[in-house]
């Protein structure tokens, strides 16, 4: 990845590394409006500075020669990305896909806001587990309609 | 050699005020919207995000309206679109075998894991015209849901790959070459020459595959699986060194299994042409695949003789943007050019005249 990198990482592995992906992808899957739905179901968001963004720029997506061999470079996708640092110091990062300054900016807010201990339980329930549900949601009536058109073969054998 | 020319700055004017007036059609009708683009031409959409080699649906729509419909000239203005954006880094390749199906078919085995899954696709329709949709009409009603299994399904690849007959593809995560960046160079190994055809014309790939089809090129090939669905895009910045998802794509794959007869060094088995590319774009991923393989005849010691086994036949001609920019220079002033033709011809005539009379 090219470009500054604002802010620190905390050094070692980070226990909460899993817990932060979920949230980031969920948040990047999300429009800008849905989040600001759930945002005003909380206690405002702690005051922001933006670091970085939200800008813009491109990532060049890959893919695998025969689905499972060496890489090649498919095509560029427009990705927006922000990182905002609260007034304690923490940093949030977000990048999501396409270009929504909104939605990048609200999901690095969260991202900061989330590393909270004493914030983060609400956050996760009021904002990321209904964005989640609502997500697995639509997958699911995908795959249901994909599973409709599922073919059920008959043999001769059945038939009779 | 074209020479500059003033003097049409206001025929210019005038007629990109008429391309803006034409563009609208109409104006008693309703304006398309942007929007309306991207939801009801979504396949329309899907080809200039491909050709355009760049994944953003919205910016497609709005490009196919700039051209008034004209899918390689939206391809164009999406590519310079692109030029002005900076590069974040790339993705991790993307796990296809995790794809979220939507359609998923395979002409080699009837009962697979994970069923024939139709999905929203044209085939077995009447190829009627549909004069319903000529009127203004109610939405549709909802497709049918059924109970789904598993969400993810194997690969049919996979699949003749554990009984060893399905030639590996060979691993690692090598940094691929990218023609974006360095020009195209030949002998182009195959991530370069993947990268092209992802982004190359769908019409150009798709009369080189029905070529190899009909004997020129040596290609015996079985839909070994089609599918189409949403895949993760994850990327690793740098301020946090893990990965991260940052969306979701869409995106068609096509394994196009081959018989190989085998070489000196490796046994008869299957091999793979590989086509993927953004969107849903079926015959695209197909033809991709088609010549994807047709283009590996070297390496697997086949006679390579067909236009589409020619890495620089294919590889510097199915760009549609730069074949549009060299054709269509063509309607540059050649004013000088042509007045030193003009008067060669001339002479050649005068000449010819002169000795007939001697």
């Amino acid at each position: 990845m090219a470009g500054p990198a604002p802010g620190s990482t905390p050094a070692g592995p980070d226990p909460d590394e899993a817990a932060r992906r979920r949230w980031m992808g969920v948040l990047a899957r999300a429009g800008a409006a849905e989040i600001a739905a759930r945002l005003d179901q909380v206690p405002p968001l702690p005051p922001h500075r933006r670091l970085r963004g939200p800008e813009t720029g491109l990532v060049m997506a890959r893919g695998r020669q025969g689905g499972d061999g060496a890489p090649f470079n498919l095509g560029e996708m427009t990705v927006t990305r922000c990182s905002v640092r609260l007034e304690d110091g923490t940093v949030g990062h977000a990048y999501v896909a396409g270009r929504d300054a909104r939605q990048a900016e609200l999901a690095a807010m969260l991202d900061a806001a989330l590393q909270d201990p004493t914030r983060r339980d609400a956050l996760l329930a009021a904002v990321i587990e209904p964005l989640a549900a609502a997500q697995a949601a639509a997958a699911a009536r995908v795959a249901a309609k994909a599973a409709a058109t599922r073919v059920q073969f008959f043999t001769m054998a059945n038939m009779r | 050699m074209y020479v500059a020319v003033k003097g049409g700055e206001r025929a210019i004017e005038a007629a990109h005020a008429w391309l803006a007036e034409a563009r609208r059609g109409d104006p008693a009708l309703p304006e398309l919207s942007v929007a309306q683009v991207e939801e009801q031409l979504g396949l329309a959409v899907d080809r200039v995000m491909a050709e355009g080699a760049c994944h953003d649906r919205g910016l497609a729509a709005l490009a196919i309206k700039q051209a008034r419909g004209d899918l390689i000239e939206a391809a164009f203005l999406l590519r310079a679109y692109r030029t002005t954006l900076p590069r974040f880094g790339a993705s991790l390749p993307l796990e296809t075998g995790a794809m979220r199906i939507r359609r998923r078919i395979s002409a080699t085995y009837k009962d697979l894991p994970g069923g024939q899954v139709l999905g929203p696709t044209f085939d077995y329709t009447h190829r009627l015209l549909d004069f319903a949709l000529a009127a203004e009409g109610e939405a549709p009603a909802p497709a049918p849901e059924a109970p789904a299994e598993a969400a993810t399904m194997p690969r049919v690849t996979g699949i003749l790959a554990q009984e060893g007959l399905m030639q590996p593809e060979p691993p690692g995560d090598a940094e691929p070459p990218d023609l974006t960046r360095q020009p195209l160079s030949f002998p182009a190994d195959r991530p370069l020459r993947l990268q092209a055809l992802a982004r190359g014309d769908e019409g150009f790939l798709l009369a080189l595959g029905y070529s190899t089809q009909r004997g020129y090129g040596n290609a015996h090939p079985f839909v070994g699986e089609i599918r189409m669905g949403e895949v993760a895009v994850e990327i690793v910045p740098p301020e946090l060194g893990f990965p991260i998802a940052i969306g979701e794509i869409t995106v068609t794959e096509c394994q196009m299994v081959n018989q190989f007869a085998g070489s000196k060094t490796e046994p008869a088995q299957f091999t793979r042409g590989y086509g993927l590319v953004f969107g849903h774009g079926e015959r695209k991923a197909m033809a991709m695949a088609l010549v994807d393989r047709s283009l590996r005849a070297r390496e697997l010691g086949e006679e390579a003789e067909a236009p589409a086994q020619s890495e620089e036949f294919v590889l510097y001609h199915c760009d549609n943007v730069e074949a549009t920019g060299f054709v269509e220079h063509l309607k540059l002033p050649h004013y000088v050019d042509f007045q030193s033709e003009l008067e060669k011809i001339r002479q050649l005539r005068a000449t010819a005249l002169r000795e007939a009379a001697e």
